[in-house]
């Protein structure tokens, strides 16, 4: 018998534990829904978001940008609300809120005909500096990104390696609380990729903003972020705090094996690990507690199996994404616990 | 964030009032309108109404200058409230040249580039965006209308001494009360054409068509149907009349020449003009829809229904 990971009722609870209920948290989606029209793109929303840097991921047309934008206030919630920073984005002002976020879009957006230091200062006027202090670090940023050289250039003649740092230096010009970038690494070149992921891990890590990072690309949302949100047809996937998933015991066995696998299969199984067979002779499973190697070796040479190759492998996001992305929507975010439900 | 320090710190110093935020964009957009030699020298050519009319008020005042002129006071234009009506006349018509040469890609060249996002996720609301793109446009039409004309008329007042500020204070209020109605039609017509059309020329031949079509087709009208009621479509003729009635020069009557032979006329008619109330009322109507028009254009993202 052959199972996979879909045939399987699987229910993971918890993989990690998400962090500390006591830290404040950045973002509390609280059955917040959207609907353009007729068409609902949103739906009952509910999660505490307390990480770092909070990685939003999910297929096209999930509703990740959607979810910026009524964070942004630039949708409204068609019910239940949302609390970024702790202001409410139904019932406060707007403006307390915004003046502490900074946001990166995802298209190629910026003033015409300026260069790209008077459109950084601007952005930061914009967000309530006093003119000499948006100029001034509107330097700043500038070269902070990396663009310090080129700043006295009209933006039009930027690259679109450059106009991408270009909007991360608006977003960071105010020195928000919190910086949503919309898809960061577009179109980057690998180089500048790297540029762009130091830079938002070094503002992860100093500590002065907390960072929402919206991605097809789960390698830059590994690299960055600490804690994941996957969103799949408005509904939350999965909700996950990856530093604990990385720190977390729950090793991921991968084996490749000849011989007799279906009935070797079938005694893992009774030893109530989840497993996942694809194809005749690749196995892998999640090792439970109380049940070791040996275990393993014992059992295939009662079935005479040869087991040809064991690799531990954590619990990767890929992995994280893959499963959820095979579930049905409907995760019960509770706040405190990753939990992805299987349909079957 | 010090450049030498070359790291990321939240900034921690005095936030301006957010009532005058509005002003960065006039003041941020003022540096390119003023870097096209053509609107400076449209912009100096402005102010040569203002000075002439100046001039006129110097004289009227000045019985040496009058000498070396060996002309009479009374053949000088008289200072009233017609006086400074033609001042406004002739400045409005320069307030909407000026709209078309600023007020177009306002709008637009935000639309075209996606900038309304990065306005709109601070803390900048989409009212404060019109007014702040509308403020171009209205600190310049101002600059050339009510402005120059205050002045003069503070001018005339300080030559003509005794009660004369006191009897004409309304002509005062009509040069700002009629300069306002001409800039702010000006500037929602431009903001509301530059928001629903990205490129720039087009936006300024609709302008110029908004203006002067409907100008003509109020003449057609008028002329086919011998009627006025056409002049409640012609934005000329709702801002000529609307003017004449803060000036206190509208007549609810107007004469319409019905044969004209060898020069001269020889039969005319009166005909009855809409009643004032209604050339209010159109305006009103025509700066709503302009609202209307920006209040569904201006948004961060366009949502496809």
């Amino acid at each position: 018998m052959a199972a996979t990971m879909e045939s399987q009722s699987n229910t993971l609870e918890p993989v990690a534990q998400l962090p500390s209920d006591n830290v404040q948290p950045v973002i509390e989606l609280d059955g917040l829904s959207v609907q353009f029209g007729k068409r609902q793109i949103l739906k009952d929303l509910r999660a505490n978001l307390r990480g770092r840097s909070i990685g939003l991921l999910g297929p096209n047309g999930a509703g990740k940008t959607t979810l910026i934008h009524t964070l942004l206030g630039f949708h409204p919630a068609s019910s239940g609300t949302a609390r970024v920073l702790g202001h409410d984005i139904v019932t406060d002002d707007p403006k307390q809120l915004l003046a502490q976020i900074g946001y990166m879009p995802e298209r190629d957006s910026f003033i015409a005909k300026m260069t790209c230091v008077h459109f950084v200062r601007l952005m930061g006027e914009l967000s309530g500096l006093p003119s000499e202090a948006a100029l001034e670090r509107a330097h700043e940023a500038l070269f902070y990104v990396g663009l310090g050289e080129a700043r006295y250039r009209t933006i039009d003649t930027y690259s679109l390696g450059m106009k991408q740092l270009a909007k991360l230096a608006q977003a960071i010009v105010h020195g928000p609380r919190l910086i949503i970038l919309d898809e960061p690494t577009n179109g980057l070149d690998p180089p500048t990729r790297t540029r762009m992921i130091r830079l938002i891990r070094e503002i992860r890590d100093g500590g002065h903003a907390r960072i929402m990072l919206s991605s097809h690309l789960l390698r830059d949302v590994e690299e960055c972020c600490d804690e994941i949100l996957i969103l799949k047809d408005g509904f939350i996937a999965a909700h996950c705090d990856l530093e604990e998933e990385r720190k977390a015991n729950r090793k991921f066995l991968e084996m490749e094996m000849r011989g007799d696998t279906h009935a070797f299969v079938e005694e893992v199984g009774k030893l109530g690990c989840e497993y996942a067979l694809t194809g005749e002779r690749r196995l892998k499973l999640v090792l439970q507690e109380g049940v070791e190697i040996r275990d393993f070796y014992r059992l295939a040479a009662e079935h005479q199996v040869q087991i040809r190759r064991l690799n531990y492998k954590k619990d990767s996001l890929e992995d994280i994404f893959l499963k959820a992305m095979e579930t049905n929507a409907g995760f019960n975010a509770q706040g405190s616990k990753f939990k992805v439900e299987n349909k079957n | 964030m010090a450049v030498y320090e070359h790291t990321y710190k939240r900034y921690s110093g005095e936030l301006t009032p957010t009532w005058s935020r509005f002003l960065i964009i006039p003041r941020h957009a003022y540096r390119a309108v003023f870097q096209s030699k053509l609107f400076m020298a449209f912009f100096v050519a402005c102010f040569i109404a203002p000075l002439v009319f100046a001039i006129l008020i110097y004289l009227h005042h000045n019985v040496n200058a009058l000498g070396i002129l060996q002309a009479s006071v009374d053949e000088i234009v008289p200072i009233n409230g017609s006086f400074f009506q033609t001042l406004i006349g002739i400045q409005g018509i320069l307030a909407f040249f000026l709209t078309l040469l600023v007020g177009p890609p306002l709008v637009s060249r935000d639309l075209t580039n996606n900038g309304l996002p990065l306005y709109l996720c601070r803390p900048f609301s989409r009212a404060e965006y019109v007014i702040g793109k509308m403020s171009v446009v209205i600190i310049l039409s101002s600059l050339i209308t009510w402005v120059p004309g205050l002045l003069l008329f503070l001018f005339q007042a300080y030559l003509e001494g005794g009660g004369w500020l006191k009897d004409n204070l309304w002509i005062a209020y009509a040069i700002w009360s009629s300069s306002w109605v001409w800039i702010i039609l000006f500037a929602l017509l431009s903001q509301a054409i530059s928001a629903w059309v990205k490129w720039r020329v087009v936006a300024s031949a609709a302008l110029l068509g908004v203006y002067f079509i409907s100008t003509v087709i109020g003449g057609i009208i008028n002329g086919l149907f011998r009627t006025r009621l056409g002049n409640l479509i012609s934005l000329g003729a709702l801002l000529a009349n609307v003017t004449a009635g803060l000036f206190r020069t509208f007549t609810p009557t107007d004469t319409d020449v019905q044969e004209f032979r060898n020069g001269r006329v020889v039969r005319q008619v009166l005909i009855n003009q809409p009643p004032l109330w209604s050339h209010w009322l159109m305006l009103a109507l025509i700066c709503l829809f302009c609202l209307w028009l920006l209040y569904t254009r201006v948004r961060a993202y366009e949502v496809v229904r």
